[in-house]
């Protein structure tokens, strides 16, 4: 690609802290890198976006060592450089934080900051835990992070977790700091705060990388736009320049969204599911609602409001304490997923890969898996020919996107993995289906697939649940929407309504409110 | 941009950390350790005599060592099967260089010592670089081991009736030469002496702080720069000096090298670590323990000998106490 073609045109290579030059990486069967470049500066907050599957986190493993590249070279600050381990990156101040945290759970907040380089006694075999805590204390302190360095890392939230993460990056003095989706798990005041960290240190000269799917959310952040697509380079923008519009067809080199809500046509009125007075702890006080057939319910509400509780609880995963649950208008007793199963209600979790699928298993596996006694034919011999054809109807039905049906999910990409579990549920014959967050880190392009599908199965029929922490996506996909806050359902909204009616249903808190949040420092 | 970044939030550390800790769980072994005393003290007089509970010290030396070396293995979620066979060869070796071929006592419990140490650096070198899965890797070696002992010692036991000192090493009692009348034989010594430096080893060194980092993550340790492979390594070549020592003590205790000994004393210490608290799925244990672990399980054996329970019988509910003891660990955790 031309120089000129970059906004970083103007700059010599000098003043690049990074720069990655023709960059290729293969995996078995797989081609994650072609030709891709990167430059990082002193002082910015570079984005890299693209859809899942684009190359985004398997070039930042390359330049953190953790990937060896195939072709290409890196420069760090104009000299080329082998990245051939962590500890080499790390040498050269180039640290990683890794999607999937990476820390010891069993370890205390300060041996995990300093895993690896240890405070030593004179005898160098033994460490120097008191130092250990000093370090990490000062450490915490300079990101003003109200953390005990000796409280073990289990005991953490997941946001507080993180911020270990970027103690232990910061403790190697590191220059570059690549943060791989850090925002995935965090709430909206955990985002804040992790915002002032990343200016706090942008502010001190190190150079961020931040690998997001949230686009509004780098708008907030970032200087520059680095977008990747198919494993290749696409373009490298200023923030500023950018309309989010404009990045989305860079990164699926197609426009989405926009256009009318598609709603299907309008529900029967037969109820399918009901739901009486449902009680469960603090998570639930008091739940009853109605559930058509063909229709799509969106449960709205903000993180905690209990509708994730609901549908455990509907499903089986989580013991009810009391109310009722009506299947066609009959009194059911689930007490597990597999009476929830019977009764024909599928719950499919905003984790698929923990919950939802057998990663190291193919695709015909997981379709069947959830009704395999439907394909056995005697002595629970498995009729692999009915399986596979199953498993080969939905790839189409569905178009999932894979080389076969032999082929492991843990290789599909986020929203074809979704449309397998869908089609585990189809198989299962299930007519009640529960999406938990069902584009939750599925990249855009994929999204309007899944969308499309959702209204495929409501017309065929199908009663859908839909919890939605993303409110354009519910208010453009469902029928009716219940808004959940502290456990109870506090309004019903119908299509056509805004994101503000929401909004106000979802903080209209029925006791005195109180902040979760203790004081800070008292 | 740069407005003062209030503290997220007051951090106490939370109470249920101290139940889900390992100390909880060495709490629970010492309180039924403590009731298996009381119980069988009441249940028969010959029980708690100086006699019997030196016997159950003694009792407790060669599993005790055994389960100290692989608590380490354990905690980095590994296993170690071979540390019963490769403490049966390192006991043989030590009677080769002793008996056979005459070099001093001190050379031959070195021999038997770095025997089980080039055991479990074979192990640590086949599970850590040839990846081959620790379960597997051990069982290969444990019947290496088992065989190369027989083929050394031509089948037959190795007597140490020429050295008598190597068997005073053992049932030699430095603390009666002391204190007249505390015969407590150096076996015994040897298994709390070698309990301090694992603990120290575990907790104080670097070695230790890695064995529980493997456990808890290992891939988040590789990533943290640390080379996984040579502390892997460092870890089952440990374990394997461990089971060396452990065969020096069997053989000076018996005065002999019996080549055919040694299967089964693997999962008595593997018991020990897990009913002392060490968890299989790695980042948890503690020295402390797996040494009440090991007193529980050679209590049991005594006391219920002492009932006249018949042997059959006292493996029967050993097995079932050790289920148990995970049983309530997962409770605990569950709450």
């Amino acid at each position: 690609m031309p120089e000129q073609h970059t906004a970083s045109g103007h700059l010599s290579t000098s003043e690049a802290l990074v720069r990655m030059e023709g960059i290729d990486k293969s995996f078995p069967g797989v081609r994650a890198l072609d030709q891709c470049k990167f430059e990082l500066r002193a002082g910015e907050v570079h984005a890299l976006v693209g859809e899942n599957g684009a190359g985004k986190s398997t070039l930042m493993k390359v330049l953190a060592g953790v990937y060896s590249k195939d072709a290409g070279r890196i420069l760090h600050k104009g000299e080329e450089v082998e990245i051939a381990s962590p500890r080499a990156a790390q040498h050269l101040g180039i640290s990683m934080i890794h999607q999937e945290l990476n820390l010891m759970p069993h370890l205390t907040v300060a041996q995990n900051i300093f895993i690896g380089r240890e405070p030593r006694k004179r005898i160098r075999f033994l460490m120097d835990e008191r130092k250990i805590n000093e370090q990490a204390r000062q450490l915490l302190d300079l990101l003003h992070l109200n953390l005990d360095p000796r409280s073990r890392v289990a005991d953490l939230t997941v946001a507080k977790q993180q911020m270990v993460e970027i103690a232990k990056a910061l403790s190697f003095n590191s220059e570059v700091l690549i943060m791989d989706e850090p925002t995935a798990a965090l709430t909206d005041a955990e985002i804040r705060d992790l915002f002032r960290i990343i200016r706090q240190l942008r502010d001190k000269g190190v150079g961020v990388v931040h690998i997001s799917h949230r686009l509004e959310e780098l708008k907030q952040i970032s200087d520059r736009i680095t977008v990747m697509r198919d494993g290749r380079y696409v373009d490298t923008v200023a923030t500023a320049d950018a309309a989010i519009d404009q990045i989305i067809r860079m990164m699926v080199g197609r426009t989405i969204y926009g256009g009318a809500p598609e709603i299907p046509e309008k529900p029967s009125q037969e109820v399918v599911l009901e739901v009486r007075h449902l009680k469960r702890g603090r998570a639930i006080k008091d739940v009853s609602f109605q559930l058509k057939r063909g229709e799509i319910l969106g449960f709205a509400g903000l993180v905690g409001a209990g509708r994730t509780e609901v549908a455990r609880a509907i499903f089986g995963a989580d013991r009810i304490e009391s109310g009722e649950i009506l299947v066609q208008g009959r009194k059911v007793a689930i007490r597990k997923p597999t009476d929830a199963v019977r009764h024909g209600i599928a719950y499919l979790s905003e984790d698929r890969k923990r919950y939802g699928l057998t990663l190291g298993m193919d695709v015909e596996t997981n379709v069947v898996l959830a009704a395999l006694g439907k394909f056995l034919r005697y002595l629970g011999w498995v009729d692999t020919a009915r399986t596979r054809a199953k498993a080969e109807h939905f790839v189409k039905a569905l178009s999932i996107r894979t080389p076969g049906v032999q082929q492991k999910t843990k290789n599909l990409s986020g929203g074809n993995q979704q449309k397998v579990v869908i089609g585990k549920w189809l198989t299962a014959d299930t007519h009640v289906l529960i999406f938990d967050e069902p584009t939750r880190g599925i990249d855009v392009g994929a999204k309007s697939e899944i969308y499309r599908l959702l209204n495929d199965l409501a017309r065929q029929g199908k009663s859908i649940i839909m919890i939605s922490s993303e409110l354009p996506e519910v208010l453009r996909m469902s029928h009716r929407i219940l808004v959940m806050c502290e456990g109870r359902i506090t309004g019903e909204l119908v299509s056509g309504s805004t994101q503000e009616d929401i909004m106000k249903y979802a903080t209209q808190r029925s006791e005195p409110v109180l902040t979760t949040e203790p004081a800070p420092a008292a | 941009m740069t407005e003062p970044i209030a503290p997220t939030e007051v951090t106490a550390v939370p109470r249920k950390s101290l139940v889900r800790s390992s100390a909880m769980q060495t709490l629970l072994a010492f309180g039924a350790l403590i009731v298996l005393f009381v119980g069988f003290s009441l249940a028969s007089p010959n029980f708690f005599q100086f006699d019997n509970v030196v016997g159950i010290l003694l009792a407790t030396a060669v599993n005790g060592v055994l389960a100290l070396g692989v608590t380490f293995v354990i905690i980095t979620a590994g296993i170690d099967l071979s540390i019963g066979t490769v403490m049966t060869l390192s006991a043989v070796m030590s009677g080769v260089f002793i008996t056979n071929w005459h070099l001093p006592v001190a050379v031959g419990i070195l021999a038997g010592v770095l025997t089980g140490a080039l055991a479990g650096l074979v192990n640590g070198v086949i599970i850590a670089k040839m990846k081959v899965a620790p379960f597997i890797a051990t069982l290969g070696m444990l019947n290496i081991a088992k065989g190369l002992a027989l083929v050394i010692s031509g089948l037959r036991p190795i007597y140490f009736n020429d050295t008598p000192a190597f068997n005073q090493v053992a049932m030699g009692s430095l603390l009666g030469s002391v204190i007249p009348g505390f015969d407590v034989p150096n076996l015994v010594l040897v298994l709390f002496g070698v309990a301090v430096v694992a603990s120290l080893v575990l907790t104080k060194t670097i070695l230790g702080r890695y064995t529980f980092a493997l456990g808890s993550n290992e891939e988040a340790t590789r990533l943290s720069g640390v080379d996984v492979d040579a502390w892997k390594i460092a870890v089952y070549t440990l374990c394997g000096l461990f089971s060396g020592l452990a065969g020096v003590v069997i053989a000076a205790r018996l005065n002999s090298a019996q080549p055919s000994l040694g299967l089964g004393y693997e999962l008595d210490a593997i018991a020990a670590a897990v009913i002392g608290g060490t968890s299989l799925s790695g980042g948890e244990g503690t020295i402390l323990g797996t040494v009440i672990g090991a007193f529980i399980i050679s209590t049991l054996t005594n006391g219920l000998r002492i009932l006249s329970v018949p042997q059959e019988w006292q493996t029967v509910i050993t097995g079932a106490i050790v289920i148990v003891a995970v049983y309530l660990d997962i409770i605990r955790r569950r709450q």
